[in-house]
């Protein structure tokens, strides 16, 4: 049985590193949006990786960012193994796969097709979106609890990390702001405010307000990514939605039924 | 007309319908399958259940289910049906102008047929636009700026080609310009839904009007920004609608930041059937209020006279309808539908 746990201490290091990975669009876990459709460790320690993204037509420079971040994920595990990752059903899937065994990168892979592709800039403006979600949550959070903009726009490190919230998108936001912090301000004094803008200006206390309304738009069209990709993600997959242990109707017309006996080839 | 619980008539323009043919017979490739794919993800994915298709409806319905839909179980006064050809995608067209036509001429007065165009054809696009003109009297047209073109995956409004189709619509009086901007797809190396072209473009045809449908969403704050600054750019709630049934709150932060920056003068329903059917959507949107602490922080609220204008008015406007003369004239045309 020693080598049945072992192989079950590897699948679960397998799937956090994979929980590691975000959507860089949506700012959440590609395992969390059910993009990895199947992550296994095999009798020889290797791992096979199945990818699927809601459509067909999911833009091709996300794609890669997120395979590219499975791909260094995979890199981290401890025991260093083999891995195969391959994207399904999507327009350049042929092209995506082919490239990632190759080791290649984007530019190289659509070449022809992505002349002007500038995947450092597109990081770099996700990451400024991620972090002002993060932000926002974190800050709603903290109006909820009270706490007066002073004394928000005013809060260092140490105070953060003692704030407790109920559960909910504070509470899951708060470790996910504070990492999107350090890196983007990995020089920052541990007494600093927290809450800072993007490019690192202070937040007075009566600009609070305009500060949040600027970051709701952000969310807004994150959602709206968000929102839709789980439910494109739920119909492509053709889920069960089971209701006391039957499927209803609707999952009888979407032909869910079958299709979830179907063998995965 | 939809008839409100306390029996007040609204006059409804439906700013974005379709009368498509996605059916594997009309499919040319791989492409045609899954993009009426995506679209039935749409229809299921933000439907209430009570209201799904089938797919072998949703991929081609008949000319009946569309009057009963939108006119007769539906509340649409006028329809505004938009041309989408994707030619490259489907054998005869997804949905062309020459199909549409056909559909609107048994309730002329319940339709505006709306054409298409594509400026990378060039000198043939001049040609096509006059056609659409003298054969059709169009008096608005969809942009596609996403759609295939042989080797080109996409384009943009500002593009110098585009810029000479603008001005013939400008000359023939063609002067509603319907733009898809919507969710992030193809292509790949240029975002051809960014909103940024529709500033230079609406600035520099100051006698078009811009109606960016799906409110740019998710560039919603860019969108704002534009239609903030440029007076004859208007949004267009299809895609954005359907969220008032999953997801309530969300759509009121959505309608809260439109009305906050465009005001209720430029915002169009459209149900962009037959992703979406228009009745539950005018229902439950005549039926909403904005939850209290979003509309006390954007200092907005969703009363029954700014509903009135986002159903109907507002687009009557854009598209010369007489409200009251249109009233009058549907009430002595009733409907028939063949027997099922």
């Amino acid at each position: 049985m020693a080598t049945a746990n072992v192989s079950g201490d590897c699948q679960k290091e397998l799937w956090r590193r994979l929980g590691e990975v975000n959507d860089p669009e949506l700012d959440e876990p590609i395992t969390e949006m059910g993009f990895v459709e199947r992550a296994d460790v095999t009798g020889d320690g290797s791992v096979d990786v199945d990818f699927r993204l809601p459509t067909y037509w999911c833009s091709p420079n996300f794609a890669f960012l997120m395979l590219d971040g499975v791909r260094k994920a995979l890199d981290q595990l401890s025991w260093s193994p083999a891995y195969r990752v391959k994207l399904h059903d999507h327009m350049f899937a042929d092209e995506v796969n082919r490239g990632m065994a190759e080791g290649k990168t984007f530019g190289d892979i659509f070449a022809v097709l992505a002349e002007d592709q500038d995947l450092g800039a597109l990081r770099e403006t996700f990451a400024m979106k991620a972090f002002k979600r993060r932000q926002e949550a974190v800050l709603r959070g903290l109006k909820a609890n009270g706490l007066t903009n002073r004394e928000i726009v005013g809060m260092d490190l140490p105070a953060y990390d003692v704030a407790r919230f109920e559960p909910g998108e504070a509470a899951k936001q708060k470790p996910r702001y504070r990492a999107a912090l350090l890196e983007r301000f990995p020089d920052r004094r541990v007494d600093d405010s927290v809450f800072v803008t993007w490019e690192g200006l202070p937040i007075p206390p009566d600009a609070l307000g305009a500060h949040l309304a600027e970051l709701r738009g952000v969310r807004i069209n994150m959602e709206f990514n968000g929102a839709l990709c789980r439910g494109l993600k739920q119909t492509r997959y053709k889920e069960l939605d089971v209701v006391d242990g039957e499927p209803t109707l609707v999952d009888f017309i979407l032909d869910r039924v079958p299709a979830r006996a179907a063998p995965t080839a | 007309m939809y008839r409100t619980p306390e029996g007040k008539d609204i006059f409804v323009v439906d700013g974005h319908t379709h009368f498509w043919d996605g059916s594997p017979e009309n499919q040319k490739n791989i492409h045609g399958k899954q993009f009426i794919e995506c679209f039935y993800a749409y229809h299921t994915g933000l439907s209430p259940k009570e209201q799904l298709w089938e797919k072998s409806k949703f991929e081609k319905y008949s000319a009946d289910d569309l009057y009963r839909d939108l006119f007769i179980d539906g509340p649409d006064d006028v329809a505004i049906v938009q041309s989408t050809y994707l030619k490259d995608f489907y054998k005869n067209g997804f949905n062309t102008i020459e199909r549409n036509a056909e559909v609107a001429k048994r309730y002329p007065e319940r339709f505006i047929v709306n054409g298409a165009f594509d400026p990378r054809d060039g000198e043939k696009a001049l040609e096509y636009i006059h056609f659409l003109k003298e054969t059709y009297n169009v008096k608005g047209v969809k942009m596609y700026t996403a759609e295939w073109n042989g080797a080109s995956k996409g384009w943009k409004l500002t593009d110098p080609d585009a810029y000479k189709c603008f001005e013939l619509c400008d000359k023939l009086g063609i002067r509603n310009i319907h733009v898809h901007k919507g969710p992030t797809i193809i292509p790949l190396s240029k975002d051809a839904f960014d909103v940024h072209d529709v500033d230079h473009a609406a600035t520099d045809f100051q006698n078009l009007n811009w109606i960016v449908e799906h409110c740019g969403l998710p560039r919603l704050d860019d969108f704002c920004w534009i239609a903030t600054q440029e007076t004859n750019v208007y949004g267009g709630l299809a895609v954005a609608l359907p969220f008032i049934h999953s997801r309530p709150r969300y759509f009121g932060e959505v309608i809260a930041e439109l009305l906050f920056w465009l005001g209720p003068e430029k915002i169009l329903f459209g149900s962009d059937y037959a992703i979406w059917t228009p009745r539950w959507l005018v229902e439950k949107f005549w039926a909403y209020q904005i939850p209290e602490d979003i509309a006390a922080e954007r200092g907005v609220q969703l009363t029954d006279e700014i509903k009135e204008k986002i159903l109907g008015l507002n687009a009557a406007r854009l598209y010369n309808i007489d409200v009251e003369a249109k009233k009058k004239a549907l009430a002595s045309s009733p409907f028939s539908i063949a027997a099922e």
